[in-house]
């Protein structure tokens, strides 16, 4: 049977997949060096757990999705994804490789939990997906893991709730567990943490809703799923409603999780960056 | 009738400096976005450097869209229905990144935007 062997939450703003390909020299660079120092833990953790699949919670920003159709929830189901410069020339990347007999699973699974997912044969995947598994699986070592891309909205408002992500989540960690296939699989929370891109409240940070974030999402995540989007944009900034997604990778965990790893800084470009590494309860 | 909620303008009345995107401004700002959204093309984003004017018919901004591309105004922009991520693209064309687009809609210089930002962290 397949085991949901843990969760990951990195946030994936595109200055970092700038940054990747130069970790080394940037590693005393004062403006990286913290950043980058915290990975080497998260990537040591996936060299013992050794996951087959990684399933990615991420938010499109206007590469494969438009607003002419634009679906709440989607999710990947193909051979392979690849990603694109998204107008402001982020380095194209080796494909990632798809798992199209779990990605069918997991759709017909939660959909009889009533998650009508909307399913992609065909999306171009941006820095939300490239740029956590360039963090995790760097120089590009991500050949062995089959990666499923589920996509949430959060470029047009109704965003779906905390609630509803996290519930989401839920249903995809029963999809898994139901799989038949002996396989790993570790799911990654991307994006935030509290940051505002628009407006005359651009570079919004807030550090104490952060950490709070960061250590409720641990053990008390229902804690979390009681805000509203709202209270997320108040709280975290018009774009740290990405939050949702570290959300929906809590659902799929188990009740009790450890805390293996966990790292905040202030800031990457306008983004208060989170990284989190979960172990699931054996 | 209105499509705004009451919900939204007062959220956005609670949160000064704050747009939320919702169904009323996507409506508004379709072309604008819709133009936007094309700059994930490198050949589009040659198109509109060779001929902005004729690049925006082509889309059929509105007047005020206009003028805000124009005058490279990103609050005008958002005014005028424009949603970051995909303004973030015409930004790009630019070589302006996100911190440049948050000073100038704070109307600051980048360098205490820059600071802004370090100091919420302290």
């Amino acid at each position: 049977m397949a085991r949901i062997v843990g969760g990951l939450t990195t946030s994936h703003i595109p200055a970092i997949g700038n940054a990747v390909p130069r970790e080394k020299e940037l590693a005393h660079d004062p403006y990286w060096e913290e950043f980058f120092a915290a990975y080497p833990p998260a990537r040591e953790w996936l060299d013992r757990v050794k996951p087959d699949v990684a399933i990615l919670f991420y938010n499109d920003h206007g590469l494969n999705f438009f607003l002419n159709s634009m679906p709440t929830f989607a999710i990947g189901a193909a051979p392979e994804y690849r990603n694109a410069d998204e107008g402001w020339g982020i380095p194209t990347v080796p494909p990632f490789k798809g798992d199209p007999k779990l990605s069918w699973h997991i759709i017909n699974s939660v959909a009889r939990e009533n998650f009508d997912l909307t399913t992609c044969q065909e999306m171009l995947v941006d820095h939300g997906f490239s740029v956590p598994m360039q963090l995790f699986w760097p120089n590009h070592s991500y050949g062995n893991v089959r990666t499923i891309p589920v996509e949430i909205n959060t470029v047009q408002h109704p965003l779906p709730s905390p609630a509803r992500c996290f519930a989401l989540g839920q249903a995809i960690g029963r999809a898994i567990e139901s799989y038949p296939e002996n396989v790993k699989v570790v799911v990654l929370g991307t994006g935030g943490l509290s940051h505002q891109l628009d407006g005359e409240r651009a570079g919004f940070i807030n550090k104490k809703f952060d950490l709070l974030c960061m250590d409720k999402i641990v053990n008390e995540p229902e804690v979390l799923t009681r805000y509203s989007i709202h209270d997320l944009v108040r709280d975290a900034g018009a774009q740290g409603a990405e939050f949702i997604l570290w959300l929906a990778m809590r659902g799929v965990l188990s009740h009790k999780v450890r805390k293996i790893h966990s790292s905040y800084h202030v800031a990457i470009s306008n983004t208060a960056t989170g990284l989190l590494v979960l172990e699931n309860a054996a | 009738m209105s499509m705004h909620t009451v919900h939204t303008t007062e959220i956005e009345e609670q949160i000064p400096g704050t747009y939320i995107f919702d169904g009323e401004a996507a409506m508004k700002g379709y072309a604008l976005n819709k133009m936007c959204y094309s700059f994930n093309n490198a050949e589009n984003r040659a198109e509109f450097l060779k001929d902005e004017d004729a690049y925006c018919r082509k889309y059929g901004l509105t007047d005020e869209q206009r003028k805000a591309i124009c005058e490279r105004n990103v609050l005008a922009m958002i005014h005028a229905g424009g949603c970051i991520y995909y303004l973030a693209k015409f930004a790009g064309i630019f070589g302006l990144n996100v911190q440049d687009v948050g000073a100038q809609q704070r109307g600051i210089t980048v360098d205490a935007f820059k600071k802004l930002i370090k100091s919420q962290g302290e």
